[in-house]
């Protein structure tokens, strides 16, 4: 009774055009906003909650990573769930965009951070543009073996040719210290506010890009080409446009990953491992659906921390030690198990249970 | 010139266990029209069960035995657990699936028998052929040669049971129209069934060659991105595909390491096989033996 | 065949096509016209080449011989995205919808060719893009509206009944507001009431928007009904071409149709 779209007309297009047509919505989506930008660094600040919770564990080491694994599952899902192209080198357009803005901040002396991380993201969609070329002539499944050149390519290329490391060994790059508008952002805090703002704002962009007509554009390429041409939609520009504005995102990304989550990286970090996992990402939150990106970045980065924490309660209420491994392993198998779970129930994953639990929702408490 | 004979044959030989693993490959594919990225982990899998049999104290043979008769057990897992749940959804989906059921092989056959890397001796020795090494001076090792052997022996065989026999007819059916084979009487289970144990044999072969080889460790479950290549050369459906397919990857690999890579600082293996199966594609997006797909509408 | 829809000059003209695939022929040396504002139909026996026809006219296959002139401009290869901008829209035999989209969605796409923001405005919305999804939006209502469709404008296409289906299609071929349709048995599998529906709808396009139509259709009641002129393909050729009437007692047409061997 309390998600009822009672009373609630659209009398204009505009207003059927909304974000959040569903004032419920509309006030759950602020209540989060408020949430996640005012009421998490609050919590953070008041020492009451400060002693009990671990807060720089917390931004450090889940909701950054959450936030910057988003963002790449965004772009991947862009690329994919929208544009129907799939694409296995999501890793080596993080890793472009990571030594790109490396080298610009190095290079350029004075640069804004902001404009780097920017760079660094055209970079990346330069570099997507290339290998999204073989897209034109190649279909469905193969093109995953461009996508694959690009990633074996990329980490090779950026581990043999010094240039990109300012030679150092094993093409190791420590990120520069993080200082947006003069502003120091060296706390956790401040990390995750930043990290916050710049998703956030990416994430609006890539969903108004899919209402409007590219992303239509995408969809019609996805689910039937011929029809797509025929219709009138340029293949090539909709198809490059595709690779070019998923890399960028996955670049900045990539960016994000080495200037506010890890500090170090090397392109050894971003093997074809990180693709699958960032694949894994959009299939069980939802190809296709910008919600789902962030449902299944939630899932992928919370279950490894889930299965430690369990096995490290086991390991105390039990008073032993869990053979080395095993949590590793049963993570794999489980890893495993679900995405085939996921696509035999709901293929189009987290994000469609999520809209299936709302439809229920506007229901109860009646039947139907 | 010897030199370039030696690398050439060196690379063609090192091709045949790649056409290996595509062979696989090619007959899922070709059966159920799924790419089974699980069939590295299946190699593995299989290469596992023998070491840790023998590490058990069994005898070679029944440690294989022993090692087919798990993978007849995960084939059944695999077609009722994954394949049946999935009937008639997009290829896409079960590729995917695929993955999924990759990670989980990889996942139980490290718990059951440990990350070490083992070694497997198959009492053939990796040194160079001493009669061709006394006569042309050219360094051929003993054991390629009888991998590549018993490569051409299993393909030979498998290309006879696809195209001679009812059990291959029936194969290809499914492999062309799931709803149809089902109209005309073909139990899709039981087909499933057979064509995950004949590729669970071959991931047997070529786990045990890979492994006696590279020793038994999970960088063998890459070996699916290895295939990829060769069947994008060969064509996804094509045995003779894959051999060729094989050779070439394996050939030109070797040959551009060795002359291509200095020039570049070297270790271009990683890229090179894919970036040669683009540009093939680029020109042939149905590789050498596949069929044109014409797109009705 | 309405009063006061005046039938003019050619606005197509079929000259000489020729279309094989590897060693089938689909269409051998086939020459017609097409005159704006009339309905022309395309008939004859399976296999005839009819299909085969309408995809060279919109460019999806590219014949080996001939030309097709549109508008005055000949050529013989087109792409498809050119012949769309060229104001040439058509449905499909098998139904070309774009499954993961709602029927609006679908419609709209029919409108992809006349917008013109750019993906960064569309990134930004406000603004640019916005004004012109509205526009468009506008224009695609009016569609829906004229083809009696509002219900169904949130529902994903996948989910409609075969009929509906077809109605969509047709909406996102009339969105685009194209000179010349091209429509690939549109009563196909469609009973009675629909196909009455349907060709309602086919009259009210040419009538009130004014649009060439070619059909290809095998109901003969719906082509004796509808079209103003009627072409007849066997094998590839063509062996009539005249007003539906002649065409009904043309011996070479009645003999195709009945299989007499030739």
């Amino acid at each position: 009774m309390l998600y009822r779209e009672a009373g609630q007309f659209k009398t204009t297009y505009a207003a059927d055009q909304q974000l959040f047509p569903i004032r419920q919505d509309r006030i759950g989506m602020a209540i989060l906003l408020a949430a996640v930008f005012v009421g998490v660094p609050l919590a953070a600040a008041t020492p009451a909650i400060a002693g009990a919770i671990d807060f720089n564990y917390w931004f450090s080491g889940v909701l950054i990573p959450f936030l910057i694994f988003s963002l790449a599952a965004l772009g991947l899902n862009i690329l994919t769930g929208y544009a129907g192209q799939l694409s296995l080198g999501t890793a080596a357009f993080m890793a472009v965009g990571a030594f790109a803005a490396y080298n610009f901040e190095l290079r350029v002396p004075g640069i804004p951070m902001l404009a780097s991380f920017i760079l660094a993201g055209v970079v990346a969609a330069l570099i997507g543009i290339v290998f999204g070329l073989p897209s034109l002539r190649i279909k469905g499944f193969y093109l995953a073996v461009a996508t694959l050149a690009a990633q074996f390519f990329v980490v090779w290329a950026l581990t043999k040719f010094g240039w990109f490391s300012n030679y150092s060994s094993s093409g190791v790059i420590t990120a520069q210290k993080l200082a947006v508008f003069g502003y120091a952002v060296d706390t956790p805090v401040k990390r995750y506010l930043l990290v916050l703002a710049i998703v956030s704002v990416m994430a609006l962009a890539a969903k108004n890009m899919v209402r409007s007509s590219i992303g239509r554009a995408w969809m019609a390429v996805r689910d039937m080409d011929v029809a797509a041409e025929v219709v009138g939609i340029p293949m090539m520009k909709t198809k490059l446009l595709a690779f070019a504005i998923s890399s960028f995102y996955c670049g900045v990304a990539g960016a994000l990953y080495a200037f506010a989550y890890l500090g170090t990286v090397e392109p050894a970090g971003f093997e074809l491992e990180l693709s699958f996992r960032i694949l894994f990402m959009i299939i069980v939150g939802g190809v296709g659906s910008i919600l789902g990106s962030f449902l299944g970045a939630a899932f992928i980065v919370l279950l490894p921390i889930f299965m430690d924490l369990s096995a490290a309660s086991i390991e105390r209420s039990f008073g032993f030690a869990l053979p080395a491994g095993l949590v590793s392993n049963l993570t794999l198998i489980l890893f495993g198990a679900l995405i085939i779970f996921f696509l035999v129930v709901e293929p189009l994953g987290l994000a469609r249970l999520w809209q299936i639990a709302k439809e229920k929702l506007r229901l109860w408490p009646f039947p139907h | 010139m010897q030199f370039f004979f030696e690398v050439l044959i060196g690379g063609l030989l090192a091709g045949v266990m790649y056409s290996l693993v595509a062979l696989g490959f090619v007959l899922v594919y070709k059966a159920s029209g799924v790419f089974n990225f699980a069939q590295g982990a299946m190699v593995f899998f299989a290469a596992l069960t023998t070491v840790g049999f023998i590490s058990m104290g069994a005898p070679f043979w029944l440690a294989v035995a022993l090692a087919l008769l798990a993978m007849v057990a995960l084939a059944f897992f695999t077609e009722r657990m994954v394949l049946r749940p999935l009937v008639n959804q997009p290829q896409i989906t079960l590729f995917m699936a695929t993955i999924g059921l990759a990670f989980f092989i990889e996942g139980v056959a490290q718990l059951t028998w440990g990350a070490q890397v083992h070694a497997l001796d198959l009492g053939i020795a990796d040194e160079p052929i001493a009669w061709l090494m006394d006569n042309t001076g050219m360094n051929i090792s003993k054991f390629d040669l009888v991998a590549s052997g018993i490569a051409a022996a299993l393909v030979a065989v498998l290309a006879i049971f696809f195209n001679k026999t009812r059990t291959g007819r029936a194969l290809r059916a499914v492999a062309d129209d799931h709803q149809a084979a089902l109209a005309v009487g073909i139990s899709l289970q039981r087909i499933w069934v057979i064509v995950w144990v004949v590729a669970g044999f071959v991931a047997l072969v070529t786990g045990l060659l890979w492994g006696a080889r590279n020793g038994v460790q999970f960088a063998l479950t890459f070996l699916a991105l290895k295939a990829l290549p060769v069947l994008i050369l060969g064509g996804f459906e094509s045995i003779a595909g894959a051999i060729v397919g094989g050779l070439i990857v394996g050939a030109s690999e070797k040959l551009a390491e060795v002359y291509i890579g200095p020039h570049v600082g070297g270790g271009i293996e990683s890229w090179f096989p894919y970036v040669l199966a683009l540009a093939f594609l680029l020109v042939r997006p149905e590789g050498l033996f596949g069929e044109r797909r014409i797109d009705r509408v | 065949m309405t009063a006061g829809r005046k039938i003019d000059r050619p606005i197509l003209e079929i000259d000489e096509i020729s279309l094989a695939f590897g060693g089938v022929v689909a269409l051998q040396g086939v020459s017609f016209e097409v005159r704006e504002h009339e309905i022309r139909a395309i008939i004859g026996p399976n296999g005839a080449g009819k299909s085969s026809m309408l995809n060279v006219i919109n460019g999806v296959y590219h014949p080996q011989q001939g030309t097709v002139a549109f508008k005055g401009r000949k050529r013989r290869d087109v792409d498809p995205h050119e012949a769309a901008q060229q104001g040439i829209a058509r449905t499909f035999q098998n139904i070309a919808l774009f499954r993961g989209m709602t029927v609006l969605d679908n419609i709209m796409t029919g409108r992809n060719l006349k917008m013109k923001s750019n993906f960064l405005q569309q990134a930004v919305y406000w603004g640019a893009a916005r004004r012109e999804e509205l526009e468009h939006r506008a224009k695609v209502e009016a569609v829906i509206d004229f083809l009696e469709i509002q219900h169904i404008r949130k529902t994903p296409v996948g989910r409609l009944p075969y009929g509906l289906q077809k109605r969509v299609e047709l909406a996102r071929a009339l969105a685009a507001e194209p000179e010349l349709l091209l429509l690939d048995e549109p009563m196909a599998g469609m009973n009675l009431e629909e196909k009455q529906d349907m060709s309602r709808f086919i009259l009210d396009v040419n009538d009130q928007l004014g649009t060439t139509i070619v059909l290809i259709e095998h109901d003969m009641s719906v082509v004796m009904d509808l079209s103003d002129r009627v072409v007849v393909l066997d094998y590839g050729r063509k062996i009539a071409d005249g007003t539906p009437d002649e065409v009904r007692n043309n011996k070479d047409v009645i003999d195709a149709y009945l299989g007499v061997a030739h």
